[in-house]
């Protein structure tokens, strides 16, 4: 039984639940996903299976991964991943993985790399409070001060201050799974993910 | 993006009848008390339809013991039992705030002729 599925974010929309409240989810086309390769103990030294997701067109595969699906006799696949699997759990090249394993799951934890802002100021980037907004006042998004005079004489280190926001892995942990598609590959989670529309996501269950 | 759609056009109640800005309706609204379910009415002018899809949502004003109350309702709602016209009234704006400041006679609207 693999618990990881990898998807693509489609976007958020509102859904009655069913005791009538209206629930906002994200809609994650998820799977379905193939195996390429199946990682052995006796092989590699730990039992696990890789899984892709997408299609790529033929020619944008170059040769070393067009034989590695080769000898796995599968299509090619954008995105690989690795993923761990417990013992007596036996996997082939080739197998398919869908949303219907995620049909008794009751919550799941989803990753994804989150927007990116560029150079973000503080009062974006750690939720500073800035400066005031008049009476004189010059500093009105400026992070203050940063530190003392001759003790310690230096800016600590971690001190928050402006720089690279966004583009990073997030994850959301137990989200509410709301409903559970596997003819259209979809999973509705309650609540926002990390990411853009189509940004790739990883979903495993809590 | 059309999955989306899809998903949304799903929620989307065809059984109400079509009510415009204006109309005096009833709304039934069910109710749960406890472990009891009942259906309670709510009859006004609709003063407002905001939002579009399944996100639509429409106001109804009336008049309750000489006090205005405007209760917000979401259009496809499983809640709604039904939705009765009672009248259709003749306006001409989208959002009839302006009802909040008329009392009594003022506050009526003409009746649309067909």
């Amino acid at each position: 039984m693999v618990t990881t599925i990898l998807g693509r974010k489609l976007g958020m929309t509102q859904v009655w639940s069913d005791d009538d409240k209206l629930v906002p989810v994200t809609v994650i086309e998820a799977g379905p996903c193939v195996v390429t390769q199946v990682k052995t103990e006796k092989k590699d030294g730990y039992s696990a299976v890789q899984i892709g997701f997408g299609d790529i067109a033929e020619r944008k595969v170059n040769k070393p991964m067009a034989g590695h699906f080769d000898k796995a006799g599968v299509e090619p696949k954008r995105h690989l991943m690795e993923v761990r699997i417990g013992e007596g759990d036996t996997f082939k090249p080739g197998d398919e993985i869908t949303v219907e394993a995620f049909a008794d799951a009751k919550s799941v934890h989803v990753s994804g790399v989150s927007k990116g802002k560029g150079f973000a100021g503080v009062m974006k980037r750690h939720n500073f409070r800035g400066g005031p907004g008049g009476h004189g006042s010059h500093a009105h998004r400026e992070p203050g001060s940063v530190g003392q005079c001759a003790t310690p004489s230096r800016v600590f280190r971690g001190k928050k201050l402006p720089g690279h926001m966004g583009s990073e892995t997030v994850t959301v942990r137990n989200l509410d799974v709301v409903r559970v598609d596997p003819e259209q590959n979809l999973l509705l989670v309650k609540g926002a993910v990390p990411g853009a529309k189509g940004a790739l996501l990883t979903i495993r269950t809590a | 993006m059309n999955i989306i759609r899809a998903i949304e056009q799903q929620q989307i109640r065809e059984d109400l009848p079509r009510f415009q800005v204006g109309d005096t309706v009833k709304v039934h609204y069910k109710i749960i008390e406890g472990n009891r379910e009942r259906t309670q009415v709510f009859q006004g002018v609709v003063t407002r339809r905001h939002g579009s899809s399944n996100r639509e949502t429409f106001t109804v004003r009336k008049m309750s013991f000489g006090v205005g109350v405007e209760r917000t309702f979401p259009v496809h709602s499983p809640k709604i039992d039904k939705v009765e016209i009672v009248s259709h009234g003749k306006v001409r704006r989208s959002k009839l705030y302006f009802l909040r400041d008329k009392v009594g006679k003022a506050a009526r609207l003409k009746e649309k002729g067909f």
